[in-house]
C-alpha cells in the first residue's frame, strides 16, 4: 500500500490524459460515424489505398529520421564528451536543449527562407561562392521534410545520449588498456555493449517523435506527402470532410500500436542497459 | 497565427431539393407574440415578429447584454470592425473565442459547452458543416428580415442555415516579380511560372484548396460530378516544377517562394495585398468557381435574443456593407446594387467575375468530390 500510494496522482494523471483518451480512440475506431453500432469499415478504410501509403510513408519516415540522427547524434555527444573544455559542452547541451524543442510552422518557414526558393537566403549565399542548391535540392520532398526533422533530431539524440557516455566510467578504459586491450577492443567488448542499450533506446525516441511530427510536414507538403499524423487531421480538424471522423480515430489507432510496439522495445532496452550500469 | 491555413471551408453547396421544397415553410412569421410573452422563449423566436419588432428584439438582446461568437478573425471578411460596430451600437458585450478554428471546431463547441454559458450563440461555418450540425439538431430555423433576398438553393428548408458571403477561387500574383500576369489554370503550365504556384493548404483539410481543386477541374473538362481532371491538373503542374506544395499565404510570398497563391480572392486581397502592395488577384477566366459560407444559430444559444440580433445586423445593409468591405461578396449584392446601398467604392475593390460562371455543386456533389480529393490527392500529386 505505502509504497505505491506516492504514485497515485501520476496514476491517476496518466489515466486522465493517456489511458481515457486511448479508449475513446481505440472504441471511436470501430463506431459507426453515426454513433450507433460497431463496424469494421474506419478499419478498413484506414488500412487501405492512400492510408496504407500513408502508413508506409510515415514508417519509413520515421525510421530515416530516426537511424541516421541517431548516428550523428551519438558522434556529436562523443565528442562532446571527450572535449576538454566544459564550456563547450554547456553550449552544446544548451543549444541542443533550444533546437530540440523547435519545430511547427515556425520551422518550416525558417527553411522555407533558407533555402526554399530561388532567391531564398541561404540559397543566395551559396550560389555567391558558387554552390548551386537550387534546384537540385527541392524542400518540398520526402528528403526535404526528412532534413527539416534532422533539425530537432539531431540536438534530440546529443541531449539523450550524452549522460550514457558519462555513464563510461574512465577507470574501465584504463582497466582494459592495462590488461594490453587496443582501443578498439576496448569499444568492441566494453564500451559499445554498455552503450548500445541507451543508444537504441534514444533512437527508438527519436523514431516515436518523427512518426507523431505534424505541422512541419503539413506546412511543406500540402498533403502531396501522404503521412498518417495529416491523414488524421484531416479528419479531425479539417474543413473539407465532415463526418468521418472514426476514420482518423482508426488511423490514431494504427498509430498507437505502432507506437505500443515501440515502447516495448524501448521498455526491453531499458532494462537491459540498466543491468550492465548497476 | 493559423487563420491563413485552417479557417473554415469554402465548400458551397446548394442542394436542388432545397431549391424545390424550400418556398413551403415561409409563412412561418406570423402570429406573433408579443416581446413580454416571449420573454423567456426567445430561442423559439423564429423572425423578428417574434419580439414584437426590430424594437423589441433590440431591448431583449440588450437586456441579455452578451453574445457569444466564435472562429471569426478580425481580418477576416472585415469581422474585426463588425464585432466592433455591433457593440457599440447596441452596448452588447462580444466574446470572440477561437477565432482560427476550423467548422469541425464550431460543431465541437457546440456539443462539449451544451447548457454553458460560454457555448457559442452564433455559427459562421461552411455548408456540409451546418448540414452536419442540423442534423445533429444543434441548429434554431430562424429567417432574417432579408430572407427573401437570399436564393432559396442558399439556404436551408428547415430554416437552420443561411448563405452570408462568398467569393471565388483567385489567382493571385506578386507583380513585382511575375512580369506576364497569368489569368486561367492553363497560364499557370507554362514554364515561366516555374517554381511559383502555391496553394494555401491540402485540399483534403482547407476548403479553399479543395475549392481551387474544383476550380481546376472545370477549367480541365472536369464538372461539379467530375473533380478529377483537377486533380490531375494539379499532378501536371507538380511534374511540370511549378508547383510549389506548401502552405501558402503573406508569409511565403514575402519570402519569395510562391509568387503564385491559388486562394479565395477575398482572403488574397485581405491577407496578402494588405502586406504585399504588388500583389495581384484575378479570377481565372477557364476555372469559375465560387462558394459560400453560412450563418446559422446555435438551438441552445445562453444569448438567443443577441444571437438573433446579431443576425438582423449582418443582413441589414450596414453590416453587408461591412463584409464588403473585407472583400468578400455578401449575398444580398446582387439586390444592394441594384438599389444602390451598396458601397461602391468597396465594390470596386472586388476582381471581375469572368464570363462563364457555371453556379454552385450540389452536396452530393461536394461529398463525392471530396472522397475522390481524398482517396487521390496524395497519390496522384505524389511528393517522393
Amino acid at each position: 500500500m505505502r509504497t505505491w500510494a506516492p504514485l497515485l496522482p501520476f496514476a491517476a494523471w496518466m489515466l486522465l490524459f493517456l489511458g481515457i483518451p486511448a479508449i475513446a480512440v481505440a472504441v471511436g475506431a470501430f463506431e459507426k460515424s453515426s454513433g450507433s453500432g460497431f463496424t469494421m469499415a474506419n478499419v478498413n478504410q484506414a488500412t487501405h489505398g492512400v492510408y496504407l501509403l500513408g502508413f508506409k510513408n510515415s514508417l519509413k519516415m520515421a525510421l530515416v529520421t530516426s537511424v541516421v540522427p541517431g548516428v550523428v547524434g551519438t558522434f556529436l555527444a562523443y565528442a562532446v564528451h571527450t572535449s576538454k573544455g566544459s564550456a563547450l559542452r554547456r553550449v552544446v547541451v544548451t543549444a541542443s536543449g533550444v533546437f530540440a524543442n523547435f519545430g511547427g510552422i515556425p520551422l518550416a518557414f525558417l527553411f522555407i527562407a533558407s533555402i526554399g526558393a530561388e532567391h531564398a537566403l541561404v540559397t543566395n549565399w551559396v550560389a555567391d561562392i558558387g554552390v548551386h542548391i537550387w534546384p537540385r535540392f527541392d524542400l518540398y520532398t520526402f528528403a526535404g521534410v526528412a532534413l527539416v526533422y534532422m533539425y530537432f533530431q539531431v540536438p534530440l539524440m546529443v541531449l539523450v545520449t550524452l549522460p550514457a557516455f558519462e555513464g563510461l566510467k574512465a577507470s574501465w578504459h584504463e582497466a582494459a588498456e592495462n590488461l594490453g586491450a587496443h582501443s578498439w577492443q576496448y569499444w568492441r567488448y566494453i564500451g559499445i555493449p554498455v552503450l548500445m542499450p541507451s543508444l537504441l533506446g534514444s533512437t527508438l525516441l527519436l523514431f516515436g517523435s518523427a512518426l507523431s511530427a505534424y505541422a512541419t510536414a503539413d506546412a511543406l507538403t500540402d498533403g502531396t506527402l501522404a503521412l498518417t499524423p495529416l491523414q488524421i487531421g484531416s479528419f479531425l480538424n479539417g474543413n473539407v470532410i465532415a463526418g468521418s471522423q472514426n476514420v482518423g480515430k482508426a488511423l490514431a489507432l494504427g498509430l498507437v500500436l505502432i507506437v505500443a510496439v515501440v515502447m516495448a522495445f524501448y521498455v526491453l532496452l531499458q532494462r537491459r542497459a540498466s543491468r550492465w550500469l548497476r | 497565427m493559423r487563420a491563413k491555413i485552417s479557417r473554415r471551408t469554402g465548400v458551397r453547396t446548394a442542394s436542388a431539393a432545397t431549391a424545390l421544397v424550400c418556398c413551403a415553410a415561409a409563412a412561418v412569421t406570423s402570429g406573433a407574440s408579443p416581446a413580454s410573452a416571449a420573454a423567456s422563449n426567445y430561442s423559439t423566436a423564429t423572425s423578428v415578429a417574434a419580439f414584437g419588432g426590430m424594437s423589441g428584439l433590440v431591448a431583449a438582446a440588450k437586456a441579455e447584454g452578451a453574445l457569444n461568437v466564435i472562429t471569426l478573425p478580425s481580418n477576416w471578411c472585415n469581422y474585426g470592425s463588425i464585432i466592433t460596430s455591433f457593440q457599440n451600437e447596441y452596448g452588447i458585450k462580444v466574446t470572440s473565442e477561437n477565432p482560427e478554428g476550423s467548422s469541425q471546431d464550431e460543431v465541437n463547441a457546440m456539443v462539449q459547452l451544451k447548457g454553458q454559458s460560454r457555448e457559442p450563440d452564433v455559427l459562421d461555418m461552411s455548408t456540409p458543416f451546418a448540414v452536419k450540425a442540423d442534423q445533429m439538431h444543434l441548429l434554431a430555423p430562424y429567417t432574417v428580415s432579408e430572407w427573401g433576398d437570399i436564393a432559396p438553393a442558399q439556404r436551408a428548408t428547415d430554416k437552420t442555415w443561411w448563405a452570408d458571403y462568398g467569393g471565388y477561387v483567385a489567382i493571385g500574383y506578386n507583380s513585382a516579380v511575375v512580369k506576364t500576369p497569368p489569368t486561367s489554370f492553363k497560364d499557370l503550365l507554362k514554364p515561366m511560372y516555374n517554381h511559383m504556384v502555391g496553394i494555401n493548404n491540402s485540399p483534403t483539410v482547407a476548403g479553399a484548396a479543395f475549392a481551387a481543386v474544383f476550380a481546376a477541374a472545370l477549367a480541365n473538362g472536369g464538372s461539379f460530378n467530375n473533380i478529377l481532371p483537377g486533380i490531375n491538373y494539379f499532378a501536371k503542374l507538380n511534374t511540370e516544377g511549378n508547383f510549389v506544395p506548401v502552405i501558402s499565404g503573406p508569409s511565403t510570398v514575402q519570402s519569395g517562394a510562391t509568387p503564385i497563391v491559388i486562394w479565395w480572392d477575398y482572403l488574397q486581397k485581405s491577407e496578402i495585398s494588405a502586406e504585399v502592395k504588388t500583389w495581384k488577384v484575378v479570377i481565372p477566366s477557364d476555372g469559375i468557381y465560387a462558394s459560400y459560407y453560412d450563418q446559422a444559430i446555435s438551438a441552445n444559444a445562453p444569448h438567443p435574443a443577441a444571437a438573433r440580433l446579431w443576425e438582423e445586423y449582418l443582413y441589414s445593409a450596414a453590416g453587408q456593407n461591412q463584409w464588403l468591405q473585407g472583400f468578400c461578396r455578401p449575398i444580398e449584392l446582387s439586390t444592394m446594387v441594384a438599389a444602390g446601398t451598396v458601397n461602391k467604392a468597396a465594390y470596386a475593390q472586388l476582381p471581375p467575375v469572368p464570363m462563364g460562371f457555371k453556379g454552385y455543386p450540389t452536396q452530393a456533389q461536394v461529398v463525392k468530390a471530396e472522397g475522390v480529393v481524398a482517396a487521390d490527392w496524395a497519390t496522384d500529386v505524389a511528393t517522393t
